[in-house]
């Protein structure tokens, strides 16, 4: 697999496991509530039928916005694929995150700016932790390259417990779940009318999904190198079983207001993150 | 099957009804009647809508909200008039504050009777609706012409 392959393989076939993933989560989520629960495709009709609405633009910026969203959220995991520095990976992908806050903003609605800015507060909730997992892999592998991480000797699970239950932690609110969905939940449709998007229709939505899938797939892949010395079927199981658990975790939960989101999301930062990156050298003796 | 009528998004408005065909509607969402599992999401936002949902006679109050409403669905979209209210006032037709069905202020695709209107009557009539919305989509609709239809009521 060399890089380049990896990067094209992400790009093509990313939007279908995306795809995929979103039909299982919503498969799943209504046999948990005893529903049949839509088609398996179901993500990939709503897309071609957002594609095919008319009249959508409601200003001449939000298309440029949600383009650079897609691009940059795209490219944040054509390089994750690639075996880039995971580093610059993940500051692409706030990059990518910003300009979807900013095709909120540009929209002359108060829901659509309590989205938006909601949306900025979820981000400053998982930043740390994320830019924590980059840290705590790096301290793990010796390198911030995803190739070297993911062809190391030794599973970083081991000796980054705190920083993998952290990751999960903030998984939740960058898959946008109960009980962290603050300002466009996954699946209620209607709470602050879906704030961040209730501007964004048609085509432009649709890149809003497009852009929602490439990055589920690059933030499993990261969930995936913590596992990945394990072997394909583990690593792959281990996944599978995480994402089990955040749809079970979206059942069962509510939202929480904002301020215990960024609360709970930054001590989970610092308790679990911060204090396993300073035992990771006594946990590596110890291995 | 195009693909709007393979993910009808349904918005659901309550035009001065007095909400039993609200919660019918909201109960064929519930496990018993899933309308998920045809591709229907209920969403609050008209820019978001392919149908849209009515129940209860218009008034002069919610009028301009309906054809607010109505203006901000994109195109293609159809409209369902749920309910005895919706379609013609229902018993209170002779209100002096209700206009009559949801035909006086937009224009309606699909009318489901009943009082209140039962769930598999509400979910086949959405289904009738996205069949309409399949034909719109593909711009091969063509309108029913109003006075030779007969409208159910009463």
């Amino acid at each position: 697999m060399t890089p380049l392959l990896g990067a094209l393989l992400y790009v093509v076939l990313a939007p279908v496991l995306g795809c995929l993933l979103a039909g299982a989560d919503r498969i799943a989520t209504a046999r948990m509530q005893r529903r049949q629960g839509p088609p398996l495709l179901q993500p990939y009709y709503d897309l071609r039928k957002l594609m095919g609405k008319r009249g959508a633009e409601i200003n001449g910026f939000q298309g440029y916005y949600l383009t650079g969203f897609l691009l940059f959220t795209a490219g944040a995991g054509a390089l994750f694929f690639h075996g880039g520095d995971l580093l610059l990976v993940v500051f692409a992908l706030t990059l990518g995150a910003v300009m979807l806050v900013m095709a909120a903003f540009s929209a002359n609605s108060p829901y659509a700016h309590m989205g938006a800015h909601r949306e900025l507060l979820q981000m400053l909730a998982y930043e740390p932790m994320l830019i924590l997992t980059a840290l705590g892999l790096y301290l793990a592998t010796h390198s911030f390259a995803v190739s070297a991480i993911a062809s190391a000797a030794q599973a970083p699970v081991l000796v980054l417990p705190g920083v993998f239950l952290g990751y999960l932690f903030i998984l939740t609110i960058k898959l946008r779940k109960s009980p962290f969905d603050l300002s466009s939940s996954h699946h209620a449709h209607q709470e602050l009318v879906r704030g961040l998007t209730v501007e964004i229709s048609g085509g432009n939505l649709a890149l809003v999904e497009l852009a929602h899938w490439y990055e589920n797939v690059l933030l499993l892949g990261i969930l995936y190198l913590f596992l990945a010395p394990w072997g394909v079927a583990a690593a792959l199981a281990g996944v599978a079983l995480c994402y089990l658990l955040e749809v079970v975790v979206d059942n069962s939960s509510a939202r929480l207001r904002w301020e215990t989101a960024l609360r709970s999301s930054w001590l989970v930062a610092l308790a679990l993150g911060g204090l396993n990156i300073l035992l990771v050298p006594a946990l590596q003796k110890g291995f | 099957m195009g693909n709007a009528m393979r993910s009808p998004w349904v918005l659901h408005y309550d035009a001065s009804s007095c909400n039993g065909c609200d919660i019918e509607v909201l109960a064929c969402l519930t496990p018993v009647y899933d309308a998920e599992r045809l591709g229907i999401i209920n969403t609050g936002n008209p820019k978001h809508a392919d149908v849209l949902l009515i129940t209860g006679g218009v008034n002069a109050q919610n009028t301009s909200v309906v054809e607010n409403l109505y203006a901000q669905m994109l195109e293609p979209k159809v409209v369902v008039a749920i309910g005895a209210c919706a379609l013609s006032g229902g018993i209170f037709a002779s209100c002096y504050n209700i206009r009559g069905g949801i035909d006086t202020v937009i224009p309606v695709d699909v009318y489901v009777p009943g009082c209140a209107a039962r769930p598999q009557a509400i979910i086949t009539g959405i289904l009738q609706a996205v069949a309409i919305l399949g034909a719109k989509a593909q711009g091969t609709h063509v309108p029913v012409d109003k006075a030779a239809r007969e409208k159910v009521c009463q």
